[in-house]
């Protein structure tokens, strides 16, 4: 051995991971170097970015102008890979989402892994590889993170929670207790894809549908609105308990209730038909890539025409208006002819949707 | 969609609405009683009941399977679930209704009780073929709909040899149940004009089952389907033989359900099980030959043998009216419970969990709607 061969940087890692055969195992969050290889080749690789570079245990930037938001959001959907998407893109868009529904440009996220024990590489790598797309397709970067790994059988393959900052714009002041009576109440396009494409691949409940998973990110569209309709009240997506959960939620938020026409509210065929034989109300399931927007009724035709403009708002449309109610009421009118309520979906009968 | 929308059409509907208009006396009333927690989700999820005259209303009946479950046969799974190694499969409807002492499967299930929420028989079966040593004992209920599944994943067991496998069996009978229901209607009980008949469950024990009703009672039946025009047009049809004082059998759900209904579903259900001397029911207390039990040669799958219990006082819930509700006596906003405490998240009696309940759909889909409505 010469004294030129001990001066040369030792190579970081004996041989590269197995990404065809390998598994998580212990090792990998053990703080040792497989789990310095594991963030080496499969985080830093596909995630690639300046700050996530920067290699320490946060990320540096700023400093910021204005006013500020920040979210966070767990995500254990089952399965980790569905049609339209996976938990990784989830994970994405989902604290994307949150972050825009404020009005505001989401700026950088942070995601925590926690792997079990026996998650394939390769999984891991599919899900790695479409959030490193998600991010770039929306333009926002994960510049920190966190790994770790439980015993087999303590999780399921893998959960992710991701954060995300973001900026609001100047006189943008979206919030749920700003919704009020004569407002019109706006949806961004077909509800339920998400959690019907999710049930169709359960193994309990395996039905063949060519529904897909909505789940994208919203700011673009949300960017545009604001910029059309500076003076929307309220903004959210209706995820877990579908509609009927949020309209609920800013009703009870801002002491009004609502009227919405039935009719009027897209649902695919195919998420009806899906609905029907299961038991299920479309307005209860889940969705990852559509908004409610709350804004005076004189701008409703206007930011309807906007989000139609856009290609996640193509069927956008104005469901109803909100209505004083001290009862705080979500009140249909059937295509039937008859009144209904929509009430919060009640227990957990899809568990592990998002 | 194709084959829904045409049973949901808004001037259909209007149309139908007219004639019952039409139709009825103004000088009297007309009490219907839909049996099915179907029929009775459909008029509240539509709004039938705004579409009829005010002096036509519709009484709720005791067909729904999670309500008339007395609390003592949900102790008993419970205890099989805690005291026997056993991994317990049930529907998810089951797992929120109370049992004694603010117990439920939901919260023994959190305690650590191998209890899994399961969409159909056949997830019961695969779990057991999954584990051969694990018992799995699947938790059955219903009327005769669900009976012919429950014989299927017997025979399939025993075909396959699945040892680990058995039922928890509390499927019960329609016609003792109307029976009853309509016996006591003669005395202190619910005031009933006609009767609008299971849907389902017609389409496997037919709709001859039902001639009782006219024979005995005096009553005018229109077996129902579950859309809201069926139940619109078949509430036409009690009308008119209410008005012509015909007491008769008549089938508005022909479309499913004939006279003599599924006979290999009748044959398979009697070759695989036996009726019970006697059999408790929410609201209707014991009823001879109104429930069923496992045929004497499927003992080795009845889980009731298998794994016996030590159970204390099953106590329904005091102040709980789901006895009264389930007998069509009183409407369930007239429980003082109603609302406060007992709602779908936090339910007092089974009558409030189902969606098929009648506590349910008041609170769901009827709670004090906002506008006065059109009756």
């Amino acid at each position: 051995m010469t004294s030129t061969d001990t001066n040369k940087p030792r190579r970081r890692f004996f041989s590269p991971l197995d990404m065809h055969q390998g598994r998580v195992d212990l090792s990998h969050g053990g703080g040792g170097r497989a789990m310095a290889q594991l963030i080496a080749e499969v985080f830093h690789y596909h995630l690639n970015n300046d700050l996530l570079r920067q290699g320490n245990d946060q990320a540096l930037f700023g400093p910021l102008r204005g006013r500020l938001v920040m979210s966070t959001d767990g995500h254990v959907v089952a399965p980790l890979f569905f049609n339209g998407g996976n938990i990784g893109s989830l994970a994405v868009h989902g604290t994307i989402n949150d972050v825009a529904m404020a009005g505001a440009r989401p700026l950088y996220l942070a995601a925590g892994f926690i792997l079990e024990e026996g998650l394939p590489l390769a999984d891991l790598e599919r899900i790695v590889i479409s959030m490193a797309e998600a991010c770039k397709t929306a333009g926002v970067p994960i510049v920190t993170g966190d790994t770790k790994v439980v015993e087999r059988g303590k999780a399921d393959g893998c959960f992710i929670t991701t954060t995300g900052v973001g900026e609001v714009p100047e006189g943008i002041n979206i919030s749920g207790e700003r919704a009020t009576p004569g407002d019109a109440v706006l949806v961004s396009g077909t509800l339920g894809d998400h959690g019907i494409a999710i049930l169709s691949q359960r193994e309990n409940l395996g039905f063949g549908t060519d529904i897909c998973s909505d789940s994208a990110a919203l700011h673009d569209l949300v960017a545009a609105m604001v910029e059309a309709v500076p003076e929307i009240h309220c903004l959210r997506d209706p995820t877990r308990g579908g509609l009927a959960a949020t309209l609920n939620e800013l009703a009870a938020q801002a002491g009004v209730g609502m009227q919405l026409r039935e009719a009027e509210i897209p649902v695919k065929a195919g998420v009806r038909a899906a609905c029907e034989f299961l038991g299920l109300d479309p307005l209860h399931i889940a969705n990852e890539g559509k908004l409610i927007a709350i804004c005076p009724a004189s701008a409703a035709e206007r930011l309807v025409n906007t989000m139609r403009q856009h290609p996640l708002g193509r069927e956008a449309a104005i469901i109803g208006e909100v209505v004083k109610d001290p009862q705080q009421l979500i009140e249909l009118e059937t295509p039937f002819g008859g009144r209904r309520l929509l009430d919060w979906l009640t227990g957990e009968q899809l568990p592990r949707i998002c | 969609m194709k084959f829904v929308d045409e049973y949901r059409d808004g001037p259909l509907a209007r149309d139908l609405a007219r004639a019952i208009a039409a139709e009825v006396r103004p000088d009297r009333d007309y009490r219907l009683m839909e049996f099915c927690g179907g029929h009775t989700h459909a008029i509240f999820r539509y709004g039938v009941q705004d579409l009829m005259p005010g002096n036509l209303r519709f009484v709720h009946g005791p067909g729904c399977p999670v309500c008339v479950l007395p609390m003592a046969r949900i102790d008993q799974a419970i205890a099989m679930a805690t005291q026997h190694p056993i991994t317990l499969c049930t529907y998810g409807d089951l797992m929120r209704v109370p049992a004694s002492q603010r117990q439920s499967l939901l919260k023994a299930k959190a305690a650590g009780a191998d209890i899994r929420m399961v969409y159909s028989t056949q997830d019961a079966l695969a779990i057991a073929r999954a584990a051969p040593g694990q018992p799995v004992v699947f938790f059955a209920i219903g009327f005769e709909t669900t009976t012919p599944p429950t014989a299927v994943a017997l025979n399939t067991a025993r075909a396959e040899g699945l040892n680990n496998f058995s039922v928890f069996c509390n499927h019960v009978l329609t016609p003792p149940a109307l029976r009853a229901i309509l016996s006591d209607s003669t005395e202190q009980g619910a005031h009933i004009d006609g009767i609008l008949g299971p849907s389902h469950v017609s389409s496997i024990i037919g709709s001859e089952a039902y001639a009782f009703v006219a024979k005995d009672h005096g009553l005018p039946l229109v077996i129902a389907g579950f859309e809201p025009l069926d139940v619109m047009q078949s509430a036409l049809m009690l009308v008119r033989l209410i008005n012509q004082g015909a007491s008769e059998l008549h089938n508005q759900y022909r479309r499913a359900v004939s006279p003599e209904g599924n006979r290999k579903a009748q044959a398979l259900m009697q070759a695989t099980f036996a009726p019970r001397d006697s059999f408790e029911w929410r609201g209707l207390g014991w009823l001879p030959h109104s429930a069923l039990r496992l045929a004497d040669d499927y003992q080795d799958y009845d889980a009731e043998q298998r794994f016996p219990v030590t159970l204390g006082d099953s106590r329904e819930i005091q102040g709980c009216e789901c006895p009264k509700v389930l007998r069509g006596l009183i409407e369930p906003t007239d429980c003082k419970l109603f609302g406060h405490p007992c709602s779908p998240e936090n339910p007092m009696g089974a009558c409030m969990v189902s969606s098929e309940g009648a506590c349910a759909a008041y609170w769901s889909y009827g709670r004090s709607p906002r506008q006065s409505t059109s009756t």
